[in-house]
């Protein structure tokens, strides 16, 4: 549908704050290089303060990077007033026209375009069928629902073809339920529409379901980017591994080595490991151990001491002490499995293959 | 680590829209020439003689016993006004929002004081006073038999201006008790706390910079007031009277510009606390919303004393405003009560009534529309945009509202009648009817400028960063989506604008030509001559039109105002 897909490239881009108590400088986006293919969909995720968001406010054009310049299809855009840019921007309070119907709000930008009045019709009718809002045109926006005027800002950005969507947050307004249904919604109409999409969430669950490839920030700068499963499985730091699902970090040294295996010492026990070929015997190394990797046992690889358990319905939930590690474990499907409770002696029990060495 | 990229990229999108840059220099010469630059002139007036630069001017009006005389005189009644009217506003806001009001008669006393401050000409209420209490006043002399009151002077200000300020600080303390939690109260009354112990430890210490900054607005505006002391005054001279007797009277233009700086900075160093310091500190008390309705108080021992001293506050002010159409409408004042319309009739037959309120009305109505559409621009540069000559904007906007209107009439005689430094540059303005809509905009402009700010900060950014976003211009994003979503604010600041504009006096009454016939002159100069019937003959006019415009504006608001639609999400 869209005109023409662009791609979005960020060259080095920082962009300075001052704090306003103690009037010091300081980089809320520190020399990030991104590259965004062409109809892709990419996700910007960090806490809050990570720079995400200045990030996406940059490529809209909202605020002016103080070092590097940005890219839209190739042509920099760094001196481009947002109204002058090819992109459109989903924000997170919808930012709806209150005084207009959902027609002259979808139909806002493309009326700005002195398009014909039946071109803007038609185009309008069929994004808001596409958004599953046709017949609603006359409503007003706080006729609607959360969802709703989700949908038509969804709607009112797609309208216009632009060549890059940016979404801020928008999923952030709604319940937990509509949350989810939405962002497949997202998904399905992007790949539909075929428009290249940068999204920027606090959500980690959001990010890994939409995303063909996800941007960890952390303090300004990139942590990490891949896809989903990259990231997830290889994180590159405790932060990254922390920030995307739980993990827990057990940290030893490398006792010895074989090749890519080797076996490191956790609060005394030896523990086997792969793909350690970077490291050298007696470096420190750390575990990443997500909670679903692992179960309680009678023998396993180390021996821990229960001190929560807990029923979740789907799973139970374990905290165990390895020595003087804090070990969070959640073993799916109890249902007939054995229960180790509180107090109990126990082994936490996992593949090497499933452990990821930092 | 410099910011100098994002300066100058900002400084390239910011040239990249040339309407909103022509806008901003239109603004900053018209604020610059029309508020700075008559108070500049001022300064330089009172500054440089012939011998140099020096304090000569200000020597010669110290020595002054009667300017001497005036500077305590204005302070004396600004002081006390100030505390009476905060004292009152309080109780009156206290009654509305904490004590429960058994009956309608009550709640529709309450509702005529909103509108009070926004109907009333100035004088109104002096003009009542001399009626009902003066040498030949209805109480005075046919009720009481005394023959030699003497309403003029310190009190007959002080009380009338007390009437006429008091709304406003109900209106300001209203907003805040509203904003305390009863929750805070509550846990107070939990602990053992009496009522009254309540009201003296937590209550009244939440409210207290609140109650400061009602008493410095009412100060300011009590000292910058002309109207009053000019009719009721008598004798006694305020600042504001003294200076305008030193220029029409003795000629002094150097020794007038001078006792309009000691005004204009008296004025301002009340209005620098009252706003950087007072106002900031009073809503940071109070920033949270009350979590739920309150539980009005139900206790006769409260509420009858209250809703007693209430009324009877009440009924005297209604009093005194119905008795202005009273007044024009007695025979012969202090001797024949006989109903007629002969002072309405002369009004119009002998005194061009009609030219007196074309001339008004249309100068008026020119100025409003031209104040409401630049406070809402100005509003939205301040909150919405960023840029360098924003803070001068909007300093110089609110400076206005410290200006009082006598100063900023000294200001434009001194620095148009001969041009602007007295080049003959924009003389041809002088003694004109545009000079005259320009001073009706200058006055109007800060609290249409406020309004428009409260109206804009609570529209979210992005509403209109959105429109931006899908390609609209700053004008298109004025036009389409702010203008639209502050309707109501526009709409009330063109009414206010007009209702200000037709009851000023302070500054128009110096600048006025001849060729012009204000209302609101007429009504000085007919009351200063003792012609009470024909002064409130055009007064009750006078509120008649304010009034109709305050209703038509409720009702075009009711009607055509869509903001109430989205709002209350």
């Amino acid at each position: 549908m869209a005109k023409e897909k662009k791609g979005v490239r960020l060259e080095h881009i920082s962009k300075i704050y001052q704090d306003p108590k103690t009037k010091k400088n300081f980089y809320a986006v520190k020399d990030t290089s991104l590259d965004i293919e062409p109809g892709s969909f990419v996700t910007l995720l960090g806490p809050s303060g990570c720079g995400k968001t200045t990030t996406l406010r940059m490529i809209a054009g909202f605020e002016s990077p103080d070092e590097g310049e940005i890219y839209l299809g190739g042509e920099p855009i760094n001196a481009l007033t947002p109204n002058k840019r090819d992109t459109a921007m989903v924000f997170q309070s919808y930012a709806l026209l209150p005084h207009y119907n959902i027609f002259d709000n979808v139909a806002y930008g493309l009326k700005l375009r002195k398009m014909d009045k039946e071109t803007i019709k038609t185009k309008v009718t069929n994004i808001l069928k596409l958004v599953g809002l046709e017949g609603m045109e006359a409503r007003m926006t706080n006729q609607l629902s959360g969802g709703q005027q989700q949908r038509v800002a969804l709607a009112r950005a797609l309208v216009l073809e632009p060549g890059v969507l940016l979404f801020d947050e928008p999923l952030s307004n709604l319940d937990a339920k509509l949350r989810v249904s939405m962002r497949t919604e997202i998904r399905r109409i992007q790949q539909e529409a075929g428009i290249t999409a940068v999204y920027v969430t606090h959500d980690q669950s959001e990010a890994m379901a939409i995303s063909d490839k996800i941007i960890i920030m952390e303090k300004g700068i990139v942590a990490q980017m891949g896809s989903p499963q990259e990231i997830y499985y290889h994180p590159k730091s405790e932060f990254v591994a922390d920030f995307i699902g739980e993990a827990n970090f057990l940290k030893g040294p490398l006792k010895s080595k074989n090749g890519s295996d080797g076996v490191v010492d956790i609060s005394g026990t030896k523990v086997d490991v792969k793909e350690i070929s970077h490291f050298g015997i007696g470096d420190t190394c750390t575990l990443v151990l997500r909670p679903e990797s692992a179960v309680l046992a009678d023998a396993g690889q180390l021996p821990c001491r229960v001190i929560l358990s807990c029923f979740m319905g789907s799973y139970q939930n374990y905290h165990v002490m390895v020595g003087d590690n804090l070990v969070k474990i959640t073993d799916f499907n109890p249902k007939n499995k054995k229960i180790y409770d509180v107090g109990d002696k126990a082994y936490v029990k996992f593949d090497p293959a499933n452990v990821h060495v930092l | 680590m410099a910011k100098n990229q994002s300066a100058s990229l900002d400084r390239k999108k910011f040239f990249a829209d040339p309407i909103m840059v022509t806008t901003i220099v239109v603004l900053i010469a018209f604020l610059t020439l029309f508020i700075l630059y008559p108070l500049a002139i001022l300064l330089v007036d009172s500054f440089v003689t012939d011998q140099g630069i020096g304090l000569s001017v200000f020597r010669r009006i110290m020595k002054m016993s009667n300017f001497r005389r005036a500077i305590s005189n204005t302070l004396k009644v600004g002081f006390l006004v100030g505390i009476a009217s905060a004292l009152i506003g309080l109780l009156f806001a206290y009654v509305e929002v904490y004590v429960k009001l058994k009956t309608r008669f009550m709640e529709g006393l309450f509702k005529v004081f909103y509108m009070l401050p926004i109907v009333s000409p100035p004088f109104v209420l002096s003009l009542s006073m001399i009626i009902l209490f003066g040498k030949a006043g209805i109480i005075t002399r046919f009720l009481l038999h005394i023959y030699d009151n003497n309403v003029y002077g310190f009190w007959g200000i002080a009380i009338v201006q007390t009437l006429t300020f008091f709304p406003v600080c109900y209106m300001m303390m209203r907003g805040l008790l509203k904003n305390i939690d009863p929750s805070l109260e509550e846990a107070a009354r939990d602990m053992g706390a009496t009522r009254w112990k309540v009201f003296m430890t937590v209550t009244l210490p939440l409210i207290l910079p609140g109650l400061g900054n009602a008493f410095l607005v009412t100060f300011i505006e009590s000292i910058a007031d002309f109207a009053n002391p000019m009719i009721i005054g008598g004798s006694y001279d305020t600042l504001a009277t003294t200076i305008y007797l030193q220029i029409t009277g003795a000629y002094d233009k150097e020794g007038a510009s001078a006792m309009a700086v000691v005004l204009l900075g008296i004025t301002l160093l009340m209005f620098i606390v009252q706003k950087y310091y007072l106002e900031a500190k009073s809503t940071a008390t109070l920033s949270g919303k009350a979590s739920r309705q309150r539980m009005l108080i139900e206790d006769r021992s409260v509420t009858v004393p209250l809703t007693i001293l209430c009324s009877l506050l009440a009924l005297f002010v209604v009093m005194m405003y119905i008795c202005v159409p009273f007044g024009a409408m007695f025979k012969t004042w202090g001797y024949d009560f006989h109903l007629t319309t002969k002072w309405f009739q002369q009004v119009f037959t002998k005194y061009k009534g009609f030219k007196a309120f074309k001339d008004s009305f249309v100068l008026s109505l020119i100025a409003s529309p031209i104040t409401a559409l630049l406070s809402m621009i100005i509003s939205y540069l301040v909150v919405k945009r960023k840029f360098k000559a924003k803070g001068f904007i909007e300093a110089v906007s609110m400076l206005a509202m410290a200006v009082p209107g006598t100063v900023l009439g000294i200001g434009y005689i001194r620095g148009f009648s001969a041009g602007v430094f007295r080049t003959g540059f924009l003389q041809g303005l002088y003694g004109t009817g545009a000079i005259l809509v320009i001073v009706f905009i200058v006055r109007s402009l800060p609290t249409g400028t406020r309004s428009g700010i409260s109206a804009l900060r609570q529209i979210d950014k992005s509403i209109e960063e959105s429109a931006y976003d899908m390609g609209a211009d700053s004008l298109t994003v004025f036009m389409t989506v702010t203008l639209p979503l502050i309707k109501d604010s526009f709409l009330s600041g063109l009414v206010t604008a007009f209702v200000r504009s037709i009851t000023a006096i302070s500054a128009i009454i110096l600048l006025v030509t001849p060729q012009y016939l204000l209302i609101t002159v007429q009504i000085n100069e007919f009351a200063e001559k003792g012609a009470y019937g024909i002064a409130c003959a055009f007064a009750s006019i006078l509120i008649i039109i304010t009034y109709s415009a305050v209703l038509l504006m409720n009702l075009v608001i009711k009607y055509f105002g869509t903001s109430r639609n989205y709002r209350e999400e």
